[in-house]
């Protein structure tokens, strides 16, 4: 399936090239700039604001001109005055954009306010005059009491307004929520902090209280109802209990949810400098350290060919991971068994293999022959380079191994030549393959190694 | 290899100063060297104005790379050819620059005469197929009576090109290939071209999967 690691052909390196892969370090599937975020987000819009920018932010999400969202608020005005409970709980939820751009001179926008101002107190004004100042109305307005408290209270912890001092006082071991304001323009934030908590919770609570109020005034305020004081007072006291815990909860939430939103992002940081550790270990400990061995050996050209060809192999192996070891497939055994050779002979073992088998004993024998014949080749037919070409395919393993050097006459070989006779050609015998070898002087050498796949079921057989 | 004929014109595309600087002293004595450029901006304009023969092509680059360079030239100039040169031995980045109308193949580590050579066959209308090269498209067309072929005629090869591709990838020379296979040189120039056509025109799983994995077609 794979083709694996060639090595590319003959010559000695030429100082001029680069140096191999270095430029393209983590090729596959290059990071490009972070995207966008793939959906829009809802945010305040204060450059278009008559009040706060909520509506015009709305407008901006929702595509529809600001007057019609402006409108739409006001008319909700006569609900019960439920759009400014609607307006207020927006203003409290929302951030504002990030900019973009420079903030632009505000258009006349004074002359639209007043007449929506008016617009609204008619509303309003019709209501009360219409409905009197109903139960629905006050519940409506102490909700708005409560939203503008809270609002005030997260606005106060917005960590876009953090962001800004936290960018210019980094501190890695601590979250910047536990630190206080920070400097600079985070001076004010921190001045205004306290009245802004208080002011905020007290109108929280003033909400809150009001709001129970109205919804069980007899519970709450009319403990005399017979037989009820023991109950209501329990109640009261729960009620109370409760409403302290959600003034905390509503007061801490922003606090709470910026320290997570930092500690994530200080993981993903973390993960980021780990990756960039990776990378500077192995361009440091290796790549460095190849360079300075290169430079120390400049004169030997042997020396300087088998440091870079075996840098280049380490650095292919790290970009490009290999699949499988060794010991269990047929290709991984012949690279690794090629770049021993390389390392050892200085020379270039040019691979390519196509498909891949699973380890056994015929096949280790099948590497052992190639390996023989990779040093025999390196070691006498005085070139630089030697081809190293496999395949699986039909049921056999077919290796060829060649070389365009000396050669040799094959009649001349002595017997007691062990490497090409016992190596390689008893080797494959023995293992039920076949070993030919090409050759004569000056035409170079190419060895064949041949070896029947043995089938699934037959393996299974000679194993057990 | 001595044909008293016009020198070729060559132009080299390649980010390291320093690579096309080598490229260029190493293929002096065989072409003439008429431009060169470090970005694909720079390619395509040189390119269009200079109008040479072949164009050496290197895979990795800022902005798109020699894919961004081919696909532009590819429909404007059709008739300059393009020899993709590359460190990559990576079976996407070969693919990826063949089947965007490459003309052939080679790792940087070739010899000078042996770049040349490619050069020369790139510029006859040839491919060129590094060892490396015949060893992926074995690897990408291999038998495999599971996958139906869509097209039989582009889908696989025929015992000739598998053998003469084989005979490549073991590290033979089309001289020696004709040798060997008893045919002439120019049969197996017709099998290599033969072969690059598939490769570009194939719909083979295996090389739709490699180009939709690399989002490169």
């Amino acid at each position: 399936m794979t083709i694996n690691s060639v090595t590319g052909p003959p010559l000695a390196p030429d100082p001029t090239y680069r140096a191999d892969a270095s430029g393209h370090v983590g090729v596959p599937g290059e990071p490009g700039a972070p995207r966008p975020y793939p959906f829009r987000r809802l945010y305040r819009d204060p450059d278009h604001k008559i009040v706060a920018g909520v509506a015009a932010g709305l407008a901006e999400h929702l595509r529809l001109p600001i007057v019609v969202v402006r409108i739409a608020f006001i008319a909700l005005f006569a609900a019960n005055g439920l759009g400014a409970l609607l307006y207020v709980a927006f203003w409290a939820v929302l951030r504002t954009a990030p900019r973009t751009e420079p903030r632009r001179g505000r258009r006349g926008n004074a002359l639209q306010a007043v007449g929506f101002f008016a617009l609204g107190a008619g509303v309003v004004l019709l209501q009360i005059q219409v409905e009197g100042f109903g139960v629905d109305a006050t519940l409506v307005a102490l909700g708005v009491l409560v939203a503008l408290g809270a609002g005030i209270i997260w606005h106060q912890a917005d960590p876009q307004r953090r962001r800004r001092s936290s960018d210019r006082t980094p501190d890695v071991t601590l979250p910047s929520a536990f630190r206080p304001g920070g400097v600079g323009e985070a001076e004010g934030d921190r001045r205004w902090f306290l009245p802004r908590v208080l002011g905020g919770g007290l109108l929280l609570i003033v909400g809150i209280i009001g709001i129970l109020t109205v919804v069980s005034p007899t519970r709450l305020f009319s403990p005399n109802a017979a037989g009820g004081i023991d109950l209501s007072a329990t109640i009261t006291g729960l009620l109370f209990s409760l409403l302290a815990l959600a003034g905390l909860t509503v007061a801490l939430a922003p606090v709470l949810w910026r320290v997570f939103g930092q500690l994530r992002e200080e993981r993903v940081a973390r993960i980021r400098e780990q990756e960039r550790a990776e990378v500077a270990a192995v361009v440091h400990d290796q790549v460095l350290h190849t360079l300075a061995l290169i430079q120390r050996n400049a004169a030997d050209s042997t020396s300087v060919v088998r440091l870079a060809r075996g840098q280049e192999r380490s650095l292919r192996n790290w970009l490009y991971k290999p699949v499988g070891s060794p010991s269990e497939r047929l290709a991984a055994a012949l690279e690794q068994a090629a770049a021993e050779i390389e390392d050892t002979f200085a020379v270039t073992v040019e691979t390519v293999i196509v498909g891949d088998a699973e380890n056994d004993e015929r096949v280790a024998a099948l590497v052992a022959a190639t390996r023989e014949a990779l040093v025999n080749a390196a070691r006498h037919a005085k070139v630089g380079t030697v081809s190293l070409y496999a395949e699986a395919e039909d049921g056999k393993l077919s290796v060829y191994v060649r070389d365009r050097g000396a050669g040799f006459d094959l009649s001349t070989v002595d017997d007691d030549r062990h490497g090409v006779r016992g190596s390689i050609i008893g080797r494959m015998q023995r293992h039920g393959g076949l070993a030919e070898v090409r050759t004569s002087p000056g035409e170079g050498t190419e060895v064949e190694l041949t070896m029947p796949l043995a089938r699934p079921a037959q393996s299974r057989n000679e194993k057990g | 290899m001595t044909e008293p004929e016009r020198a070729l014109r060559v132009f080299l595309v390649d980010d390291h100063a320093m690579f096309r600087a080598g490229v260029r002293a190493e293929l002096r004595t065989y072409v003439d060297v008429v431009g060169e450029a470090g970005t694909v901006a720079e390619a395509v304009a040189a390119i269009t104005a200079t109008q040479p023969d072949v164009v050496l092509l290197d895979v990795h680059m800022p902005e798109g790379g020699g894919r961004a360079v081919l696909e532009v030239l590819r429909r404007t100039q059709p008739q300059v050819k393009f020899l993709a040169l590359s460190v990559s031995d990576a079976a996407e980045d070969v693919i990826g620059l063949i089947r965007a109308g490459a003309r052939g193949y080679v790792t940087k580590t070739i010899s000078p005469e042996q770049l040349a050579e490619a050069v020369r066959r790139v510029a006859d209308g040839d491919a060129v197929f590094s060892p490396r090269l015949a060893g992926f498209v074995l690897d990408a067309f291999a038998a495999r009576p599971d996958v139906p072929l869509a097209d039989p005629e582009l889908d696989q090869l025929t015992n000739r090109e598998r053998e003469v591709l084989r005979l490549l990838a073991r590290g033979y020379a089309y001289k020696e290939i004709a040798k060997e296979l008893f045919i002439s040189i120019k049969t197996v120039e017709t099998h290599v071209s033969n072969v690059l056509r598939k490769l570009q025109m194939s719909n083979r799983y295996e090389l739709s999967r490699w180009a939709a994995d690399r989002r490169l077609v």
